[in-house]
């Protein structure tokens, strides 16, 4: 919302000497964040120039470029030599003798920007024809301003190139632009912002003159009728509750609205259009009631304000034509048939706008309009807000709206702007008041005035607070008990009329107060148990895996559908079950990722694109895995805690989201360099990481291998569980297959393991073994077993057999080829023996070992050689 | 060699003479000096000092002498060979000494040469600064709370007092699941964390929760459609507006550094009453941009840190905490605004690419 200083100044002081930056900065302390300052920035000339001719070409790039000869009167620079001003423009949309901006070398723009006479397309350009945008009355920049189009041919009868178009425009006066909060609705008016800067400077007495204190008439019988007939109010409550009507009549259609009215419309940045609708708008600024000005003649019949019926149809103003919605309240002209009429029976029965919201094109006020009807009216905020989000249409009035009018201006602002009409087009006002006036005062509440001390941490004393509360236009009640009040909100604040009010008046006390006021102190929690286990695993798995030179990276959770086949996802695995976006960003990816890989692919992919070679990342996060389809969570009262069940379902309903990490690798693990070659990631680099994540974790874990496991290769894919059988993930190399589905490069590696698993195995007090000080004995041996088993089998025979005194197995050596038996491998273990209590002697040792070797011939048909 | 010899003349016996000894010694002194290596000197020691060097030959021919003769050849010739083993030792010292110099020289290897053959991995900053904040609020005793990114309406929503017809609910700012009805979003911030705590646990709470949340923007400069936000909840008897400066007060500081002065003014939000906006003096000018500007705050001293306040009575009610009892106070921030501020990032893209490059600058601290 915007106000041009010299507005503010009308309502209330100003204070001496205040710039817009103090007066926003004041604005600031009482709460209204600091948009924007306009105007006040243009400096050096800017005059009226009339374009005298021009010489329109096309330039290499097909853009046409006039050479303008432009009339600035006694500000042209050649104007000695006889000549006028010279001019390169880009613009297109004016005529020779139009009357337009002209920027003169020596001015300085809005944003700094200097105007110098510079070549420009071949010749010399002496200024420039300014856009809207340029000098910052709005955000047009389609074409450069033609000023009887800007501000109507009427106003600009007496202008003469030369002029100074700073002050025709108002760009010497500040405009301040303050961020109005959904609470704040009465700041979306130059009467709201002028009170709360009065506000800002202590509520002097005095210092504010309220706009809406002007005489109205009562209302009578003889004005327009109107019917109020909500027959479905939302949540009970009437869609209009207040609708005033006032009639001009014999108004001149073609009298101009003046010239200081456009000024400040086009300061507030909107556009002057015509009598009618500048008044409209400039009462609504003023003073923040929406008004709507009909032309009398296009009615037939008494205004009927109702819901739309299903399948009627409005063309709004903008020329949109909008089927209706039957929560949709309207404003309608009943036609010649009188109210009774229903469903068109009187077949003159016309919908004349969404009510609160944009007005039809029917009834719009033209430039024959003499008799004119204005509407001030009062509608549900949730009304407006649904109309006009139902329609996409944000209009002036449906900001209000729904934020909350002051429902006590209506009368004043019917009146403000009939008499506005009258003081510039003539005519005269009708006798006739109509003001169906269904709106109630709001109910005191009962205020503890230690309240909102408490609320703030301020101490605020009894007589502050009584002050402020009035100072905001509340109306104060003692009562015997002097600790409580009765308060009355002020007719403009919807917000403080509500179940428990105290708080919101704890704010405005606060407020008023100033916020800055407010002391620090820094609050003591006693009991804060430090990070959870599962908060340190996290972090200790993201360490291990950066410590293990792997790059954490984040990807967004929307994948393709067809991730699932370029992953070779079996047709009935459960990472096929996605839940799916009702709105995505891009339809392209409307499912959130079942695994972190799904997205980690795009983030390696990337990465690639951008020239990196070797690359080791990993990211955790959660995935989603409905299970199956969702279910429909439930929306309880809040009125109280839901209930156990409620909540359960709630939960319930709620897809199950486990933690995971994924990890991938591509290029060297280890560089090239002086010291020899390089080596390339392999499947190992990925068993190793997740071993030494599962290390770090003091996690046995154990690998075999899963021949089925996509997306990884068949042959290169680890299975990696704990030692009961749970599922930690899998490590490996990926599939050749979905490599290239995925266009990633071949031998691509990948492992994706779950961390919420790794967290319960982890979640328990790690017991100290003893160890032996003895001396160690070592013996090494060579089994042959059949290609085909695996190692780890092996291994765990090893282990099985070996008994306790066992300390370690360390495969050393693999060997296949002709020196052995075909389909067969050597597998060369040193097993180290330590017992706790002695130094073994060479037979205990030998006996282990033969108990070890026996164990892997039965288990694994190894035979030691 | 003869048996003794009792007439036998000592100056006959010419090994023994002084001055054959003193040459021996001599001889020996040069050898042993003019010895350039160990090699050398081992050669100097079997000649001097060996069984076939002049002195063990005159030492020999001691035992043929007069018992009255024996002491005075004999001391003669023991000092003479005192004098050549401990030159040979100190010979041997130096030239060991030398040696071990030597080979520290030769086995010198040229340090600067690179050697990371695997390289270093990183953390996410992101990350980093959640931890960084998060760590400093575990100190002060404050717990840390999380919960699903996909989440129930009414805890995102309704439950924080913002109604059926508030605008985030519309399609433009939220992601909705598929069907519409389930009921179901992507949580637009870290809030229903708050609710989930307050449903399970009765006060006093001091949570701060970290996490993942997402809006219906497209990536741009200042937009990401997933982002991060840290959110503090308090609940407890007594609490007031000066608490939640304090706490405000306290992550400025652990985030720009003690001293990090702010300034409030009020706001709106539905799930707090009354509402707060923070604003911190900026880091870079301190509050003084000078007559160029400060690119960091845009010149106006201050840079707005995120929105605030007493938690809304209504949000305590549907969580079955009664306000007239406890009261509370929440505030959050975007934490890739933290990371945009406090390191220089210069917009979203860098943060959510996954670019390799981005994350390794921070390393594993920030």
């Amino acid at each position: 919302m915007r106000a041009p200083l010299t507005w503010l100044a009308e309502y209330t002081d100003l204070a001496a000497g205040a710039r817009g930056v103090d007066v926003a900065a004041s604005l600031v302390s009482v709460g209204l964040e600091e948009e924007d300052l306009h105007g006040g920035d243009i400096t050096g000339p800017l005059v009226v120039g009339r374009v005298l001719e021009f010489e329109e070409t096309i330039q290499k790039n097909g853009k046409p470029i006039r050479y303008c000869v432009v009339d600035v009167g006694q500000n042209g620079q050649m104007v000695t030599e006889g000549r006028h001003q010279e001019i390169v423009c880009g613009a297109t949309n004016f005529e020779v003798g139009d009357l337009v901006v002209v920027v003169l070398p020596g001015a300085t723009l809005p944003g700094g920007f200097h105007i110098t006479a510079r070549k420009t397309y071949g010749r010399m350009s002496n200024g420039m024809i300014c856009a809207e945008d340029e000098i910052g009355i709005g955000h047009d920049h389609a074409g450069i301003i033609v000023l009887p189009r800007l501000l109507g041919e009427e106003h600009v009868a007496d202008v003469k190139p030369g002029d100074d178009a700073i002050a025709l425009l108002g760009l010497g006066e500040e405009t301040i632009e303050a961020n109005v909060t959904p609470d704040r609705g009465y700041c979306f008016s130059v009467r709201g912002l002028a009170r709360e800067y009065w506000h800002s400077q202590g509520s002097p007495a005095g210092g504010f003159r309220d706009p809406a204190l002007i005489e109205t008439p009562q209302p009578n019988e003889s004005g327009h009728p109107v019917v109020l007939r909500d027959e479905a109010p939302l949540d009970g409550v009437p869609g209009c509750d207040r609708f005033v009507a006032r009639v001009v009549r014999g108004v001149d259609a073609a009298a101009p609205s003046p010239a200081w009215m456009q000024k400040r419309i086009a300061q507030m940045g909107m556009r002057p259009i015509s009598l009618a609708v500048d008044v409209t708008n400039y009462v609504m600024l003023a003073l923040g009631q929406p008004l709507h000005a009909y032309d009398l003649d296009t009615l037939g019949g008494p205004i009927v304000v109702r819901r739309a019926r299903s399948g009627e149809k409005l063309t709004t103003l903008d020329d949109v034509e909008r089927t209706l919605d039957p929560e949709d309240l309207l404003i309608t002209d009943a036609g010649d048939g009188g109210e009774g009429g229903e469903g068109g029976e009187g077949g003159s029965e016309t919908v004349l706008g969404l009510a609160g919201v944009m007005g039809g094109a029917s009834s719009e006020v033209s430039a024959t309009t003499t008799n004119v009807l204005i509407e001030a009216a009062h509608f549900d905020p949730t009304s407006v807000a649904r109309t006009s989000r139902r329609h996409r249409l944000v209009s002036e009035a449906s900001k209000r709206f729904e934020r909350g009018v002051d429902p006590a201006i209506p009368a004043a602002a019917a009146e403000m702007a009939a008499r506005l009409l009258v003081e510039h087009g003539g005519g005269q006002i009708d006798p006739g008041v109509t003001d169906l006036d269904h709106t109630s005062r709001p109910h005191a509440f009962r205020l503890e005035l230690a309240e909102p001390s408490r609320i703030v941490g301020v101490d605020y004393p009894r007589e502050r607070v009584l002050q402020v509360l009035r100072d905001l236009g509340a109306e104060v009640r003692e009562t015997e008990d002097e600790r409580y009040v009765e308060v009355t909100p002020p007719s403009w604040r919807p917000d403080l009329v509500n179940d428990s009010p105290a708080p919101d008046y704890a704010e405005e006390i606060a407020r008023i107060d100033g916020y800055n006021n407010i002391p620090s102190i820094t609050p003591t929690p006693t009991e804060g148990r430090g990070l959870t286990h599962g908060q340190k695993t996290r972090r200790v798995v993201a360490d291990a895996l950066a410590g293990a030179g792997f790059t954490e990276v984040l990807s967004y959770p929307f994948v393709a559908p067809e991730l699932a086949d370029q992953l070779m996802l079996p047709a009935d695995d459960d990472r096929r079950r996605a839940v799916r976006l009702a709105n995505p960003l891009s339809e392209e990816r409307p499912l959130l990722r079942t695994s972190v890989l799904s997205s980690l692919v795009d983030v390696l992919r990337r990465n690639i694109s951008r020239g990196q070679k070797d690359v080791a990342l990993f990211e955790m996060g959660l995935v989603f895995r409905p299970g199956g389809p969702l279910g429909r969570a439930p929306l309880p009262s809040v009125a109280h805690r839901p209930s156990e069940a409620e909540l359960e379902q709630l939960y319930a309903a709620v897809p199950a989201q486990p933690r995971r990490v994924g990890i991938i690798a591509t290029g060297l693990a280890e560089q090239a360099g002086w010291w020899g070659s390089g080596r390339l990631v392999e499947w190992s680099d990925m068993v190793a990481a997740v071993e030494a994540v599962a290390a770090a974790l003091v996690v046995p874990v154990v690998v075999s291998a899963d021949a089925d496991h996509a997306p990884w290769h068949p042959g290169r894919c680890a299975r990696i569980t704990l030692t009961d059988g749970t599922l930690v993930g899998h490590a490996g190399e990926l599939h050749p297959k979905a490599l290239s589905a995925l266009d990633l490069p071949p031998r691509t590696v990948a492992a994706e393991i779950d961390v919420d698993v790794l967290t319960t195995a982890s979640d328990r007090a790690v017991q100290a073994a003893p160890f032996s000080t003895f001396p160690a004995a070592l013996t090494d041996i060579a089994l042959l077993v059949r290609s085909d088993v695996p190692a780890g089998d092996v291994e765990s025979a090893l282990r099985r057999g070996a008994g306790e005194s066992l300390e370690s197995v360390t495969l050393f050596d693999v060997y296949e080829g002709d020196r052995i038996e075909a389909g067969h491998r050597s597998l060369a273990y040193r097993l180290t023996f330590r017992a706790a209590d002695r130094t073994l002697t060479t037979d205990e040792v030998n006996g282990f070992r033969d108990a070890a070797v026996a164990e892997a011939a039965r288990a694994v048909g190894a035979v030691q050689r | 060699m003869s048996g003794p010899n009792t007439n036998y003349d000592p100056v006959e016996v010419s090994a023994l003479d002084p001055e054959n000894v003193d040459a021996a010694v001599a001889d020996a002194l040069t050898a042993i000096a003019a010895a350039a290596s160990l090699d050398d000197l081992k050669a100097v020691r079997i000649a001097h000092q060996g069984e076939r060097s002049p002195l063990a030959l005159a030492n020999r021919e001691i035992g043929a002498l007069p018992p009255s003769a024996k002491a005075e050849a004999g001391k003669r010739v023991g000092q003479a060979r005192g004098r050549v083993g401990a030159a040979l030792a100190t010979r041997q010292a130096e030239l060991e000494a030398e040696r071990d110099e030597r080979i520290l020289v030769e086995e010198r290897v040229d340090v600067t040469m690179p050697v990371v053959r695997r390289p270093f991995g990183a953390r996410h900053p992101i990350e980093l600064v959640a931890q960084r904040l998060v760590d400093a609020f575990v100190g002060m005793g404050w717990e840390v709370a999380e919960g699903p990114e996909l989440e129930a309406e009414w805890l995102n929503f309704d439950a924080l007092n913002l109604g059926p017809d508030h605008p985030a609910r519309q399609m433009q700012d939220t992601f909705f699941l598929d069907p519409v009805d389930s009921g179901l979003v992507l949580r637009t911030h870290t809030s229903p964390v708050q609710i989930r705590t307050m449903l399970r646990e009765d006060p006093p709470i001091y949570i701060v929760a970290p996490g993942k949340v997402y809006r219906t923007d497209d990536l741009d400069a200042t937009h990401t459609p997933v982002f991060h936000q840290i959110e503090c909840l308090a609940v407890d008897k007594g609490l007031t507006m000066a608490h939640l400066r304090g706490a405000i007060d306290a992550f400025v500081k652990i985030m720009f550094g003690e001293g990090t002065r702010t300034r409030v003014r009020a706001s709106y939000f539905p799930f707090t009453e009354p509402s707060m906006e923070t604003d911190f003096v900026c880091f870079a000018c301190h509050g003084d941009p000078g007559p160029d500007g400060c690119r960091t705050c845009g010149g106006s001293g201050w840079i707005e840190l995120g929105g605030s306040g007493m938690v809304n009575r209504k949000v305590l009610q549907a969580c079955g905490i009664d306000p007239d009892v406890y009261s509370g106070f929440a505030f959050g921030l975007g934490i890739e605004r933290a990371l945009m501020l406090r390191h220089g990032v210069q917009g979203m893209h860098e943060m959510v690419e996954g670019d390799v490059r981005f994350s390794r600058q921070f390393g594993m601290e920030v």
